[in-house]
């Protein structure tokens, strides 16, 4: 078993030391793609499948080159091109997948709690959450953490603000279960009814309504996109109300977190939740982010895929250990 | 392959030492000086330690080999957990520590270093992390003692001591800088549960 079990389903319930182990084991892997060669042996014959049954570009590009720099074989099978469409089962089509003997799955789904369902069912390949929902998306977490570790040395105690839509982001609730293991004050800023301050404040998280104060001294700024694909009720009158409110703007962080640092998980929508010129600004760390993830998803693959197989050990335990017997009887 | 925490708190009653601080320096004075004949001159030469043990015992060479030449000599690290042939068979991963090779690898001669050579894997591995950088000029390989049981055809350029061993038995190499003492020491397998060399 791996340092962190069998699965990744979810930062929530994972203890600081597993997330420093899977950090530091990322921070290696990050030269691997600065290499001529960017390729290590150490998947070799093991089975990567991207089952992505919602919309997705960075994650799941971002798992395969993660595999395939690993040498895994990696398959993809996504939403529209899958037998979901035909009515098949999310268990029938773990289970279908599972007779192909995967070593790992990776699964992106609309629904909360699918990669749970799916490593419930699942008996011998790992289960890696790449978003589920609302409700997490790990991957994610790990990589912005590595990515505030390198900028700012470590994470313990920054100030960190998620700004937007955060009532229908995953990728806030693993940040927030992460940042709140290493200390961090997490701050939520958002127009009351998309940050539900009862719920927030349940995770660990003070709750702005306005901009100024949630920003006042933040070393980190993190920016949500509106996320229109789920609960499509109006959370917000309109984009634009919003945004006057709400958008990341130069002006705002020179006056109230001079010093920020700003992340965003991506896609983002320029001129709504962030302004051009901060994301492509000095304080910018998004091109670093989706760097980190392939190092991100490299470690993970790592840590839950480069083991014997149940098939595998299964085989040796029948087989005497031919070198050291034949030595001692010698 | 080496383990990662340090041999300090050891009980060591029934091993026997086979090499003690003065004959690892001297040891490695003489490997140093061997490299520099061989290769005529510390020009081009690169010196890459093999994690854990290695990189400790490369940059003393190193430092020799400027003490002798005058002359700076680039010097590596390479890790080889993702090259390991074994990494399949383990039920857990050992932590992966980073290579970290600042020269160009195609216009040096690298002398790998490491503290035991056993079956030859360890040095496999290391041969192809360090070729996935580039195509050196040569790779020479030194290390502080060779105890014999090769499982693959590799053999050293350098060697501190030919130790003749058991397979059964343990070779542990302590360095000042990992485990606060220099010394080699041979042990029944029986001392320490679970070890493999």
């Amino acid at each position: 078993m791996s340092m962190i079990g069998r699965h990744l389903l979810g930062i929530n319930g994972l203890t600081r030391e597993q997330v420093e182990y899977l950090l530091t084991t990322a921070e290696q892997f990050v030269e691997v793609s600065t290499r001529n060669v960017k390729k290590v042996p150490t998947l070799r014959g093991k089975t990567v499948i991207n089952l992505f049954l919602e919309a997705s570009t960075r994650t799941r590009s971002s798992f395969e080159i993660a595999g395939k720099r690993m040498s895994a074989d990696v398959v993809n099978v996504s939403g529209s091109s899958s037998s979901t469409t035909k009515g098949e089962t999310l268990i029938d089509t773990a289970l279908t997948l599972e007779s192909m003997d995967p070593d790992v799955v990776v699964i992106r789904h609309a629904s909360s709690g699918a990669a749970h369902l799916i490593a419930k069912h699942l008996t011998r390949a790992s289960v890696i959450n790449a978003g589920d929902g609302l409700h997490e998306h790990p991957s994610q977490a790990l990589l912005d953490a590595l990515t505030m570790r390198q900028a700012f040395g470590t994470i313990e105690g920054l100030t960190v603000t998620i700004v937007g839509d955060v009532l229908r982001s995953r990728v806030a609730r693993s940040n927030i279960h992460l940042l709140r293991l290493f200390g961090c004050s997490v701050r939520v800023v958002a127009p009351p009814t998309l940050a539900k301050k009862a719920e927030f404040e349940a995770l660990g998280c003070q709750v702005f309504y306005h901009m100024p104060e949630a920003l006042e001294g933040a070393d980190v700024v993190m920016s949500l996109r509106m996320k229109h694909e789920y609960l499509k009720d109006l959370f917000v009158p309109n984009l634009d109300e919003y945004s006057r409110k709400y958008i990341v703007s130069e002006p705002m962080l020179a006056r109230y977190a001079p010093n920020c640092k700003v992340l965003a998980p991506g896609p983002i929508i320029r001129g709504t939740e962030i302004t051009s010129e901060v994301a492509d600004g000095p304080r910018s760390l998004i091109s670093r982010q989706v760097t980190n993830g392939v190092a991100v998803r490299m470690a993970l693959l790592y840590v839950l895929g480069a083991r014997r197989s149940d098939a595998a050990r299964e085989r040796d335990e029948e087989i005497e250990p031919l070198g050291l017997e034949a030595e001692a009887s010698s | 392959m080496t383990d990662s925490e340090s041999k300090q708190q050891r009980d060591r009653s029934d091993w026997t030492k086979v090499l003690d601080a003065d004959q690892i320096r001297r040891s490695v004075t003489r490997i140093a000086h061997e490299i520099l004949e061989k290769n005529r001159g510390a020009k081009s030469l690169a010196i890459v330690g093999i994690r854990t043990r290695g990189d400790y015992l490369a940059r003393r060479i190193c430092r020799q080999i400027e003490e002798i030449d005058g002359q700076k000599v680039p010097m590596g690290v390479v890790d080889i957990t993702l090259y390991r042939d074994d990494i399949a068979q383990s039920d857990e991963q050992p932590l992966v520590r980073g290579t970290d090779l600042p020269f160009n690898v195609d216009r040096h001669a690298i002398v790998l270093v490491d503290d035991v050579l056993f079956t030859g894997r360890t040095v496999r591995a290391a041969l192809d992390a360090i070729i996935d950088f580039g195509r050196p000029l040569s790779v020479q390989l030194a290390v502080l003692c060779d105890r014999g049981h090769r499982e693959l055809p590799i053999r050293a350029d350098y060697v501190g001591k030919s130790i003749p061993t058991s397979r059964k038995e343990l070779v542990e190499v302590c360095l000042e800088e990992r485990d606060g003492e220099d010394g080699v020491y041979v042990a029944p397998t029986t001392t320490i549960a679970g070890k493999k060399r």
